[in-house]
């Protein structure tokens, strides 16, 4: 119990650790969607506060982790061309392609810059007509609002030299593959609460009836993912299986509605492939008809590219709650977050860096 | 760059065709773009995700979520 004194309110977590406690009676498998909360977890140890019998495993809810390695490699791909300005969140730089990572192309003199709203990119566009100036539009529903807006404005600026490498993912879908998986072990999820700020639930109900898994929108504090849990261990145990808001201070069940009309306006739903998973139909937006001249694949040609995970690493199986990062063979060994082989060690949000950090080095059987 | 950080608003304009707005995270301040949140006001704390207002909370909920952030930002300091 060492770090509950940390919480903004230690009486609160007590009671609901004590609450859930005196619910659980059987075993239960129960999913976090988002690296956001794994983190949030292993960080005030409430992992091993649970009773024995709930089983935390950790969703593919980080976007640097699930892009695939064709698109990093095709963005290195990109960067490394002259006249080329490559921008990007600050996260992918340092994401593992084949052979090498965005920072290497950088350190190789090209020009590849970490913006914090992609509306930059579009300036820096403006500002440099004589450079082809590409974006790495990746992430899940959080960040698809600002992307899309900012092809827009592109369009409405006419600005040409401007393009957008996309890899969308959305949650719902990647919820439904693994619960359909045969080998799911996953009971009830936690879903990601910002996520779901731009979102809202609606998608929810029709997937928890179907596979009778309850879905509990959830934040990321101590007392949200207990909230969370409590009402997803109480929704087990009784048998139930629904969509419920843990999170109502920020979501609403129809999210932010003009939000999701502008996603609409500038992506279609596509098949995506995720890294180390593999391809789940229509699991992410690519650019829709009327957008396709801000394709990057298209413009540079790197759709042919194609790429072959390290085959030490499982990150698919941790990504799917099948396995934890340190029954990985490379954890903590050839894999660390300095000389990452897999990108759930890169990213702070990545289950194998929380692990790492938080020296979650058991091995579970 | 998923987890949206929360800030609170100190100016608002239009730039261009965009409502934009500046934002205060703990001392530093930011551009954002107000397009998602047309309802907020200067003084409002609002999510931030990438640049943009998804949704507007309170200041309690706001200096909360801002801890989480900072932890998880050592750590990415802390790698890189
Ligand atoms: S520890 Fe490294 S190699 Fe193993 S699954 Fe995680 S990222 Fe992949």
């Amino acid at each position: 119990m060492k770090y509950l004194d940390e919480y903004r309110n230690p009486e609160k977590v007590k009671s609901l650790l004590r609450e859930i406690e005196s619910v659980t009676t059987q075993n239960w498998v129960i999913m976090e969607v988002c690296g956001g909360q794994t983190h949030a977890f292993l960080h005030h140890g409430l992992d091993a506060m649970l009773p024995s019998q709930i089983e935390l495993v950790h969703g593919p809810g980080c976007p640097v982790c699930v892009t695939p390695l064709e698109q990093i490699d095709r963005a290195i791909a990109i960067a490394s061309q002259p006249d080329v300005i490559f921008t990007s969140y600050g996260d992918m730089l340092r994401v593992p392609g084949s052979s090498k990572n965005l920072f290497a192309v950088r350190a190789g003199g090209r020009d590849v810059r970490v913006v914090y709203s992609p509306l930059e990119a579009v300036q820096i566009a403006e500002a440099n007509p004589d450079k082809q100036v590409v974006f790495f539009a990746i992430g899940f529903e959080t960040t698809a609002p600002a992307n899309a807006m900012a092809i827009l404005q592109a369009k409405n600026k006419n600005i040409k030299n401007f393009s957008v490498l996309v890899s969308h993912v959305r949650v719902p879908p990647a919820m439904e593959a693994i619960l359909s998986s045969k080998s799911n072990r996953v009971q009830a999820f936690l879903a990601a609460g910002h996520v779901c700020a731009v979102m809202g639930f609606h998608e929810y109900p029709p997937i928890a009836e179907k596979y009778h898994a309850p879905i509990v929108v959830t934040g990321f504090e101590p007392i949200d993912l207990l909230n969370g849990l409590n009402s997803a261990v109480k929704q087990l145990e009784s048998g139930n299986a629904v969509a419920e808001n843990q999170y109502q201070r920020a979501v609403k069940f129809g999210g932010n509605e003009s939000a999701q009309r502008t996603i609409r306006s500038v992506f279609e739903s596509v098949d995506r492939k995720w890294r180390g998973i593999g391809v789940i139909p229509q699991s992410g937006w690519g650019l829709s008809p009327e957008f396709q001249m801000f394709d990057a694949e298209k413009r540079f040609d790197v759709q042919n590219i194609f790429a072959q995970e390290s085959l030490l690493c499982i990150a698919g199986e941790i990504l799917q709650g099948l396995k934890k990062p340190p029954q990985c063979s490379a954890f903590g060994k050839k894999c660390t977050p300095q000389f990452p082989l897999g990108a759930p060690m890169v990213s702070a949000e990545g289950a194998c860096a929380a692990y790492y950090k938080y020296h979650r080095d058991v091995v579970y059987e | 760059m998923c987890l949206a950080i929360p800030g609170k608003l100190t100016e608002i304009y239009q730039k261009e065709t965009l409502r934009m707005a500046k934002i205060d995270f703990g001392g530093i301040v930011k551009e954002i773009c107000l397009e998602y949140t047309p309802e907020a006001k200067i003084g409002d704390y609002a999510l931030i995700h990438v640049g943009f207002a998804i949704s507007l909370m309170d200041e309690e909920e706001a200096q909360e979520t801002l801890k989480l952030i900072k932890e998880i930002s050592e750590f990415e300091d802390e790698i890189s």
